[in-house]
């Protein structure tokens, strides 16, 4: 097993990134109505310290690690690469359709993993998303469907088709042929690839493999990984990643649905905030030597981070937690104790977290992430700690009654033609969002509108072309999404609202966010 | 009445129902469709045994290999370890028979052994018999019990005969001070009234 994460060896990370995060602010500096000139850390939901998160340009900053990544790689220095932005299109529609042969309209979605599903069955070849990972060698790592042995040969032509176009000095990044996109991703010793017939573009569906990546990361650590491929290059990895599969099934569901890893953010539980600051000291107060984090989850959503004085936690680090709480009922019964890499702190090291809910059957989840592996016991002593000063301080049943409503509904902002909304202030890397209206409640809906709002960010988001705004009429909604350097907004109105109104919408939807940021996030993060 | 702490850990191949075990022992519950465990899980459940109570500290480890290098952690310090089979799986009972030669190796000197053969209410697909894992216990001197978690079959009885194979406490040394002040009162009260 790796060794142990230090804080020391890992400050790098924080620091090329630049503390962007807004200095001590007053709340009188605040602006009472938020302009579009407001400077990040002004915006509604920026933090009045410095920022829990590893500041990140939010999306830029995932790509342009895949970027630093290809340059680095031996074969990758081609002119291609160094663009970084176009994708080597190869318009290759004889070779995808031996894997493919698409034209499949009907959908058909069993919402358990259908691990037995025939690999050339229709309802195989008529998945929207496929992703597979393989080994450099072309063994087969992890499909999303089917089983991983039906599909050797076909990653043995993935593998194939990466191969030559690298013996070229070049490097495949997608192929798009008749609605289909195949994305590739070398992460070695790994190779990712998406199939993908949604409208997502290249660089949102390359950033979902590089999630899937550091998923299996966060298992073994990339220096295990690079040591066992070093020993025995086709050695099959599906042997130290068994029991896992779920947490990689989970996080793609997650990734079709959850707002959050779109935006490179985490949403908060809608909580007083002198109930959240009692929450937050009495979490302080609880530390240990040793300890890194500590998060209070209830359900998806953030209660509260602690964190060491100079650590940040990457978002997408945090999102990994999110996803090994969310996926293990396992958790539920007793105290888990794992280890687990942060994959954006320090890909070589373990930490090891202590996951256990306050109550067996309540949503609130606390994640206690020590250095120390023998750390059960302190850890486990800071629980009782905590929950008795939260009992002392009267805290616990508030936290209990905020639970009661996690969400709240669009009809609060007083926007009749308003549905629903994205906003997610950047200097905090927090978002806010009601829950989703009738329209949108089955799961087919839900992807589709996530779907409306990953178009959205991909035209805002675009390489080379980036938009500030855009105004878009449909049949079934009108959407608007702005950025600006301080926060991005999303929202979606119904099919009659004029632009007008959208436009008159965004201004009072800002004002009411900053009378409600008090309870929509976590505005004063601690440290220990 | 003397509490004593008895550190208990799971061991076995990954799907045999370590925690389907620990999970009817503390809880009486039983999830057909339970998740693999990650890393381990710790549970503590008191019972009483003759004039004591026992406060199992019960950590069920995770079976699947990137957790093996864990596993001394768990079974470091341990009083007893429960060591899991499938008795529809043969592997399973391969496997059984290496975290016996890791315990003897790198265990405690005197932790007690307990072979559970679970799964038994699935004696249709059986591919261990009964015979041969027994053989096989008594020659390590382990306990063996096959239990079926899902009918609640030997769950409990493995823990009794767990505390019966724990050395007693009164036994010369190794007992806790707390225990030794406990028994050591009564003693002195009869030795007044003889006098």
């Amino acid at each position: 097993m790796a060794g142990d994460v230090h804080n020391k060896g890992v400050s790098w990370e924080v620091q090329q990134n630049g503390t962007l995060a807004p200095v001590d602010r007053l709340r009188e500096d605040r602006s009472e109505s938020p302009t579009p000139g407001l400077v990040e850390g002004t915006e509604p939901g920026a933090g009045q310290k410095s920022a829990m998160f590893v500041h990140s340009q939010s999306f830029e900053d995932l790509t342009a690690d895949s970027e630093v990544s290809t340059e680095t790689h031996p074969e990758g220095d081609c002119a291609l690469g160094e663009a970084g932005e176009e994708a080597l299109c190869l318009a290759a529609k004889e070779k995808i359709q031996i894997e493919l042969q698409p034209e499949v309209e009907e959908e058909v979605r069993p919402e358990s993993r259908s691990k037995e599903e025939d690999v050339g069955s229709e309802v195989w070849r008529s998945r929207r998303k496929h992703v597979f990972v393989l080994s450099e060698a072309g063994k087969p790592i992890y499909t999303r469907y089917g089983t991983e042995e039906a599909l050797s040969s076909t990653m043995g032509v993935m593998m194939a088709l990466v191969s030559v176009v690298e013996a070229d000095k070049n490097i495949i990044r997608s192929i798009h042929a008749d609605g289909y996109k195949v994305v590739f991703l070398r992460k070695s010793p790994l190779v990712l690839v998406g199939v993908s017939r949604t409208c997502q573009s290249d660089r949102q569906l390359s950033r979902e493999l590089q999630y899937i990546y550091y998923q299996i990361v966060s298992l073994l650590t990339l220096t295990q990984l690079n040591h066992i491929f070093q020993h025995k290059q086709n050695y099959d990895l599906r042997r130290l990643l068994a029991g896992s599969e779920h947490l990689t099934d989970n996080l793609l569901r997650l990734l079709d649905r959850d707002p959050g890893l779109l935006l490179s953010a985490v949403t908060c539980l809608p909580l007083a905030s002198s109930t959240r600051d009692i929450v937050s000291s009495s979490l302080q107060a609880a530390k240990a030597k040793n300890l890194v984090f500590s998060i209070l989850l209830a359900g998806d959503r953030l209660v509260t981070l602690l964190r060491k004085k100079d650590q940040s936690l990457h978002h997408m680090d945090l999102h990994l937690l999110f996803n090994l709480v969310g996926s293990s009922s396992s958790f539920r019964e007793g105290e888990g104790w794992t280890p687990i890499c942060l994959p954006k702190f320090n890909t070589a090291g373990f930490f090891h977290a202590h996951i256990s809910y306050l109550e067996p059957a309540s949503d609130l989840c606390l994640i206690l992430v020590s250095t120390d592996r023998e750390d059960f016991f302190n850890l486990s002593d800071c629980k009782s700690r905590f929950l008795e000063r939260l009992n002392r301080r009267n805290a616990y049943q508030a936290l209990k009654e905020a639970l009661k409503c996690p969400s709240y509904s669009t009809a609060q902002v007083g926007i009749p033609e308003l549905r629903h909304f994205l906003y997610k202030s950047k200097s905090s890397g927090l978002y806010t969002s009601p829950e989703l209206p009738l329209p949108y409640q089955s799961e087919e809906e839900q992807e589709r509108l996530m779907g409306l709002y990953q178009h959205l960010h991909s035209r805002l988001h675009h390489s080379t072309r980036p938009l500030r705004s855009i105004y878009q009429c449909g049949e079934t909604e009108n959407l608007i999404a702005w950025v600006t350097s301080g926060f991005e907004l999303y929202l979606c109105f119904s099919p009659l609202g004029t632009k007008a109104q959208a436009v008159a919408a965004v201004v009072k939807l800002l004002k009411w966010i900053r009378k409600e940021e008090d309870r929509l996030f976590v505005l004063n993060p601690l440290t220990y | 009445m003397a509490l004593r702490e008895l550190k208990v850990c799971l061991l076995g191949d990954t799907g045999v129902g370590k925690s389907s075990i620990v999970c009817r022992f503390v809880e009486d519950s039983f999830d057909p469709n339970i998740i693999p465990t990650i890393g381990a899980s710790f549970m503590t459940k008191t019972v009483q045994y003759q004039n004591e109570l026992h406060k199992y500290l019960i950590w069920d480890t995770a079976g699947q290999e990137r957790f093996r290098a864990l596993a001394p952690m768990y079974y470091r310090g341990s009083a007893a370890a429960i060591i899991v089979y499938d008795i529809t799986k043969e592997d399973s009972f391969q496997k059984l028979k290496n975290w016996v030669k890791e315990l003897r190796q790198h265990g405690p000197p005197n932790i007690v052994v307990a072979i559970a053969g679970n799964k038994c209410d699935l004696s249709d697909s059986r591919e261990v018999s009964e015979k041969d894992a027994k053989d096989y216990a008594d020659s390590i001197h382990a306990i063996f019990v096959e239990t079926s978690a899902k009918n609640a079959i030997n769950i409990n009885e493995v823990f009794i005969e767990i505390s019966q194979q724990i050395p007693v406490l009164d036994a010369a040394g190794g007992a806790s001070t707390k225990g030794f002040k406990l028994r050591h009162q009564p003693s002195e009260s009869r030795t007044r009234t003889c006098c």
